[in-house]
């Protein structure tokens, strides 16, 4: 935590792009994809838990790049497709999309900040699911219900979650 | 185009991800009619440009052809034209055959509800010359036509065949000026004799000027003239003006109004009621219901209305004396029955007539051996009608 309270919003040129080794953009992808996959098969309470979307969000602010972003975004999005029941593309697009924007955002904010990392991972659960909601309606001819009051209890929590999986990669970042 | 990408390329990156997973998704998904959406996308997307290019193509080889080139428009052209010419000629024969067949059908229908004996005969000429209203029908003396017979359709009366031949016969049209029928209106009140004018309207004369008679009445032959039974509709009153001394009618012949084209002849006449109802009201081409044979008596079986004339008397005596020998007129079983007692002895008894009775015209009846019986009544008939009056009127 470099950076004060009062120096929230900073352009590209001010702040410092964070520099991971090659291994962290693949082992912790890898690693947030199984824990989606395989801890809610013991602990179904943690289903809620959107570790993918989370990852991508912390790897393109960080990363303060829209091309790394959108593509972090696409690589994970697909992964996760292709380990659920959907089509290819569902979760990546999503995913890309959030890629690109929270790069965007990292681009402009300070984003090391702890209420604006949970503020962000609110918004972009959010985004994901209303995005993903649409998508299966219009692309898919689904029928998901529009259920927002969970998406924002969700949303919350994975906020805290975020907040607090932000906290441990930075050990990563700090490290490399 | 190089630095637009360079300045807008994350976004240009971005768009191409996102197009190349859509890409992904639809090659994947189906709709709802198991298509993948990646060709219902592919057609939509290509549908419109090639509706326009073929618009663009359709519309430019169109223009070459129709308005720089037109060549063979004109022959073209001129084969359309003689087609549909063709086809309307063909057109109105099917319309000519249908209205054939109609007419056939419903002359059919007629033919076997009314009591006469009639003969279907269909109009093959007309008259040669401009002033005679007569026509020839395809039926001669070889299938029984006589001169003198009736001709009606199921409008109503036409004429009366003036001349016999083998295989045709000469009808004198009503309208002709030498035409004459006895005549009665719808409510038996006022008889009259009904004249040909050599115009479209008859003429009803003789109708004394104390009698009621108004436009719309409808007159029906009066069975008087011995040629058309009784029965028959003639035409309605178009206008009645009073004259000195009997009023002047004008009648429209209602047997003539639909054309001529398939007539009957009556072969043997059967006087029939006279319907209350107007002709107006009923169909075109049914007829009055036939007597009920379960009624004992027609008007004339049950002397009701006798004969009335030395003819009818005639034929009943011979008829009666043919069926008193067990003879069976018009069969040619047995030899010919024995009428010298007839017009020596006393008057016999008039046997009743099987239903349906009615008297039979002498025209169309059976032909009595006394020859000379029938020659008087034929000339007198004929006198009558050179004269313009019916044999009724004279007795009138």
């Amino acid at each position: 935590m470099a950076y004060s309270s009062g120096r929230m919003l900073l352009s590209q040129s001010d702040g410092p792009v964070s520099r991971f080794r090659a291994w962290v953009f693949i082992v912790v992808p890898l690693l947030a994809i199984f824990f989606q996959v395989y801890v809610p098969l013991f602990f179904p309470i943690l289903n809620f838990i959107e570790m993918p979307l989370l990852v991508v969000v912390y790897l393109s602010l960080t990363q303060r790049s829209q091309v790394g972003g959108l593509l972090t975004g696409a690589l994970i999005g697909l992964a996760q497709d292709s380990l659920s029941k959907n089509p290819l593309g569902m979760f990546g697009i999503c995913k890309t999309l959030v890629g690109y924007f929270a790069a965007s955002v990292g681009v402009h904010f300070n984003v090391d900040n702890t209420f604006i990392r949970l503020l962000l991972s609110f918004i972009f659960y959010l985004f994901h699911q209303v995005l993903y909601w649409v998508m299966q309606r219009m692309l898919l001819a689904q029928q998901p219900a529009f259920d927002y009051q969970s998406w924002l209890l969700f949303g919350a929590l994975n906020a805290v979650v975020g907040a607090s999986l932000f906290h441990f990669l930075d050990k990563l970042r700090a490290a490399a | 185009m190089e630095s637009f990408v360079n300045r807008y390329r994350n976004l240009t990156i971005l768009l191409l991800v996102i197009f190349a997973q859509l890409l992904l998704l639809a090659v994947q998904v189906k709709n709802d009619q198991d298509v993948r959406i990646i060709r219902v996308w592919t057609v939509t997307a290509v549908t419109p440009f090639a509706r326009i290019v073929e618009l663009l193509r359709g519309g430019g080889v169109g223009f070459f052809r129709n308005y720089i080139l037109l060549h063979d428009e004109d022959a073209e052209n001129r084969r359309l034209r003689a087609q549909v010419g063709q086809l309307k000629l063909e057109n109105v024969f099917l319309k000519n055959e249908l209205n054939t067949a109609e007419r056939a059908k419903a002359l059919g229908v007629f033919q076997a509800r009314i009591p006469s004996k009639t003969l279907a005969a269909t109009v093959i000429g007309t008259g040669a010359g401009s002033n005679a209203k007569v026509v020839y029908v395809d039926a001669g003396s070889a299938r029984g036509v006589e001169r003198g017979m009736a001709v009606v359709t199921p409008d109503g009366i036409v004429g009366k065949v003036i001349a016999a031949y083998p295989t045709a016969s000469e009808v004198l049209l009503a309208t002709d000026a030498d035409f004459a029928a006895g005549v009665v209106s719808q409510d038996g009140g006022v008889r009259g004799t009904l004249k040909g004018q050599g115009t479209p309207l008859l003429k009803i004369d003789y109708v004394p000027i104390q009698e009621k008679v108004q436009a719309g009445q409808w007159f029906y032959t009066s069975g008087d003239d011995r040629i058309f039974p009784r029965g028959f509709p003639v035409g309605v009153v178009r206008a009645v003006r009073d004259a000195q001394p009997f009023k002047e009618i004008l009648l429209d012949p209602v047997g003539l109004q639909h054309g001529l084209e398939d007539v009957l002849i009556i072969t043997q006449g059967v006087h029939q009621d006279i319907s209350p109802t107007a002709v107006a009201d009923q169909p075109v081409y049914i007829a009055p219901p036939p007597p009920d044979e379960s009624k004992p008596a027609a008007p004339a079986a049950a002397g009701a209305s006798p004969p009335i004339t030395e003819a009818d008397k005639l034929r009943q005596e011979y008829q009666a004396s043919g069926e008193a020998q067990g003879h069976k007129f018009g069969s040619g079983e047995s030899g010919p029955p024995n009428f010298s007692g007839i017009g020596t002895s006393a008057p016999q008894t008039v046997p009743p007539t099987p239903a349906p009775a009615a008297v039979v015209p002498a025209a169309a009846g059976p032909k009595p051996a006394n020859g000379a019986t029938t020659k008087t009544t034929d000339s007198t008939r004929h006198s009558n009608q050179v004269n313009g009056e019916p044999a009724g009127s004279k007795k009138r």
